[in-house]
């Protein structure tokens, strides 16, 4: 038998980006012994990468803004695919969540009056996106880190969950690693909450990290919850295209929100070129109406730069397609501009935008306050993910909860910008107070050790493995290249269907790579044991992908232009392991929405 | 493709050397880069932090050709590639294997600091007030990422080994991020002065010069903070005050 350390709490929580702090302060507000297990260091989450924004309904900078106007935008942007209730709690508590962060320590930047600043982002009708310059989640994760050392949770850095222990139906715990001896750890707790984020290493252009290979989803799926819409990823429009290197870094929206414009290489600001139906009353008509609305003018309307991100990445696509696109393959996103428009344009660049300006001279030789930007669409977040309760956050398994990217509801079929750090603070508050009632409501669970044996077998596999077997970085590559190339922004059935044939045959490679050296801080085999992850994923976006025949927000199959198919209406697609252990997938109607919420959509139109 | 060569670190605590590897460079690369090319080709099991790849993680610090770096920011054409490229880990913290040191003090110190304690709301909506020119540069601190590198170049940790008796630049700057924010109440000058050991700072400014987020880390955060624990601490007047007070 495996030697391992074990640790036992009442709520255990997996992830310490946005959510996953958030939702252990929350559970950690009683009495009870909250654990916080992360992949990396403390405050290293890729929350921290979040540039533009949070998105609240403060209306400090526009009055006409309220929840009743996020929650349409919300729906509105996730093409009326999100969970109505989700997107309602959203609206109505991110100003709350934004506010708590301030007493806990943030800075926002502010307005004259002195309250909280809002800025104009994709999709949102009204300046709403709370921020600092551009290294707003920066600032968020580093508030909530440094509140949430002094409030008594046990933190774990630098371990991995291999997997979810349950007991009956009820899950019981986990079991993971340490990084830097290698040693297994095994965590017993009342209630879990996964906030793992999301699965961009799937792809090879991803603005993600080494650490987002997925595991929520799987460590979820695995233990019997179901995954909703995995076909949604979002490929964010403004990635880095040069140098090779750093091909996939995200450029912020934020660029855009200041004025930042898009150009193909005949000088055309294509955007202009091909305006959404939904949005076309909502959009300006002539690059100066787009402008004024960028300087705060209430009377304008949006420039068609901050259109949402699936159709600005899928024009960006065309213009390259049909040979438009910038010496290195993307188009033009140009800031500098306007220096034609006010004076000491270079400063007001540097200031509102610091890291940009700062990425772009030390990564790419180039000013943005004097050059244009190359730039394309990079994997950047999943709209799908594992299904939730909307007020709760519970799976369908007893005691095993989900919040931040890696649940799914909100966002429906795209994500707008700045709504993904207002998820993280009203889901992961959500998730750890409801984790917390139910460890106080369910006691004690016993761990049935008899599963620990195999896992420890499964996780050792790779030294085991002959010498000869694939090495785990190259497995990897492959898999990353036939998923950018088969499921990327453009799909179609015979892409799909080739791409899950090539995932069954990677994963009987996966099966056999072999790890070398010993288990301390072991690079190659933290690799092989994430192939497991990314390969549980990968199936499932392209199972998702095939499965819907129709042209929807991020999701669009060449042959299938269309938004639906006519007679089959909208719906959701579910998955979930069957008893055999294979994956399957069935269409669910998205539930109707109630009166009210229809009202409000009309109304905020 | 030209090639170049990487000497980098690899070992654990109880035995560690450079080794050698040779591989292919191109256009824009950083040193992170090519260690990974050598991670993911020659050395599978090479140790070494990363994340955001883009500067804003502070993962990736190591010392390259002796100069402590984010290894995602070190770009290649800034070095001489006619000679191997050293890659080790920062030298002020202890080893765990190859470029990964055991940088768990500093999530200790930090624990240990008074955290940020706010004045009442002004608002009725729990909300306060402040200036933007009143936090310009307390957003300057903020900045930090953690990187460490200003610990690990300061010669009081890593020449003296203080590390029980002084916080180092980056909680200097964390000290000066509450101390100097608007809404803050507590007051943390005695432990700044006492067991934080800010004396120990001879202001040579190696942290400001390493900082990747150009954060003036001793003109702007350590001086200040100096001055005010002079002013509470030694400043006569303030002396004389206080013996009548009490």
């Amino acid at each position: 038998m495996a030697s391992y350390e074990t640790f036992e709490y009442d709520v255990l929580i997996i992830g310490a980006g946005g959510a996953g702090l958030r939702a252990a302060i929350e559970a950690a507000t009683g009495d009870l012994k909250v654990g916080l297990v992360c992949k990396s260091l403390l405050g290293k989450a890729h929350t921290v990468m979040a540039e533009g924004g949070v998105a609240a309904a403060l209306a400090n900078v526009d009055e006409r803004d309220s929840w009743r106007a996020h929650f349409a935008d919300t729906m509105k942007g996730g093409q009326y695919l999100s969970n109505a209730r989700m997107a309602e709690l959203h609206a109505k508590e991110s100003p709350d969540r934004v506010r708590e962060l301030e007493a806990w320590g943030a800075l926002f930047d502010r307005t004259q009056d002195g309250s909280i600043l809002q800025r104009n982002f994709g999709g949102h009708q009204y300046p709403r996106l709370a921020h600092v310059g551009d290294r707003t989640g920066l600032e968020m994760i580093r508030a909530l880190q440094d509140h949430g050392i002094h409030q008594g949770i046990e933190v774990h850095m630098e371990n991995t969950i291999v997997s979810l222990l349950k007991t009956g139906d009820r899950v019981s715990g986990a079991f993971g690693y340490e990084r830097e001896k290698g040693r297994f750890k095994i965590f017993s707790a009342k209630s879990v909450v996964l906030a793992t984020g999301g699965v961009g290493k799937a792809y090879k252009i991803t603005s993600n990290s080494w650490e987002y290979t997925g595991d929520g989803h799987s460590l979820a799926y695995h233990a019997g919850a179901e995954l909703i819409d995995m076909e949604f990823v979002q490929f964010h429009p403004t990635g880095m295209v040069w140098p090779p290197s750093v091909r996939g870094i995200l450029v912020t929206e934020g660029v855009r929100g200041e004025g930042g414009i898009l150009k193909n290489s005949e000088g055309n600001r294509f955007m202009f070129d091909d305006i959404p139906e939904l949005y076309v009353n909502q959009t300006a008509d002539n690059p100066e109406e787009g402008w004024l609305y960028t300087q705060g003018d209430r009377d304008a309307r949006r420039p068609p730069e901050l259109l949402t991100r699936d159709h600005i990445a899928r024009c960006i696509v065309r213009e390259v397609q049909e040979g438009r696109g910038s010496p290195h393959g993307g188009v033009f996103l140009d800031i500098a501009w306007i220096k034609e428009k006010i004076p000491n344009a270079a400063e007001h660049i540097r200031r509102k935008l610091p890291s940009m300006y700062h990425q772009f001279k030390e990564l790419a030789d180039i000013d943005i306050t004097e050059e244009p930007m190359e730039v394309g669409p990079t994997t950047h977040y999943i709209m799908g993910g594992i299904r939730v309760d909307a007020d709760s956050q519970m799976t369908c398994v007893p005691g095993l909860f989900a919040a931040g990217e890696c649940a799914a509801g909100l966002h429906g079929a795209n994500r707008l910008g700045g709504n993904s750090l207002s998820d993280l603070l009203v889901f992961g508050k959500r998730a750890g107070e409801y984790a917390a009632q139910f460890a106080l409501e369910n006691g004690d669970i016993a761990l049935e050790e008899g599963a620990i044996d195999e896992i420890v077998q499964h996780v050792l596999k790779p030294f085991d493995n002959p010498e000869d077997g694939d090495n785990p970085y190259e497995i990897q590559a492959q898999l990353q290249e036939k998923m950018q190339e088969l499921v990327g922004i453009a799909r179609s059935q015979e892409n799909l269907t080739q791409a899950l044939e090539e995932i069954q045959s990677l994963r009987e490679k996966a099966d056999n790579v072999h790890a070398i050296g010993n288990r301390e801080y072991n690079a190659g085999w933290h690799t092989a044991l994430d192939l497991d992850c990314l390969l549980t994923v990968s199936e499932a976006i392209a199972l998702a992908a095939l499965e819907r025949r129709a042209s929807i927000g991020a999701h669009s199959r060449d042959d299938y232009p269309e938004k639906e198919e006519a007679d089959v209406g909208k719906y959701n697609t579910i998955l979930q392991k069957a008893d055999d252990g294979t994956m399957v997938i069935r269409r669910e109607p998205v539930p109707e929405l109630t009166e009210e919420s229809q009202q409000i959509i009309e109304e905020m139109g | 493709m030209a090639k170049a060569t990487f000497r980098i670190w690899r070992g654990d605590a109880e035995e560690a050397q450079f080794v050698d590897y040779e591989t292919e460079v191109s256009e824009g690369m950083v040193v992170l880069d090519a260690v990974h090319r050598i991670q993911a080709e020659q050395a599978n099991d090479l140790a070494v932090r990363w994340n955001c790849k883009a500067g804003k993680c502070g993962s990736c610090s190591a010392e390259v050709n002796g100069n402590p770096k984010l290894l995602c920011m070190t770009r290649l054409n800034d070095l001489p590639l006619d000679q191997p490229v050293t890659v080790e880990p920062m030298r002020a913290f202890p080893i765990i294997k190859d470029l990964v040191t055991d940088v768990s003090w500093n999530f200790k110190v930090k624990e240990k600091m008074k955290p940020f304690t706010p004045r009442p709301p002004d608002a009725e909506d729990g909300t306060w007030r402040m200036e933007q020119e009143d936090i310009d540069h307390i957003q300057e601190f903020r900045k930090c990422i953690e990187c460490f590198l200003c610990q690990d170049v300061c010669h009081v940790l890593r020449e003296h080994d203080l590390h029980d008796e002084f916080i180092g630049p980056r909680f200097f700057v964390y000290a000066a991020s509450l101390e100097m924010h608007p809404i803050d109440t507590e007051n943390r000058l005695e432990e700044l002065k006492n067991e934080d050991g800010i004396g120990y700072c001879n202001i040579t400014k190696c942290c400001t010069k390493v900082c990747p987020e150009h954060i003036t880390i001793t003109d702007n955060a350590i001086i200040p903070l100096k001055e005010r624990v002079v002013d509470q601490f030694y400043d006569p007047i303030k002396k004389l005050f206080r013996v009548f007070k009490s």
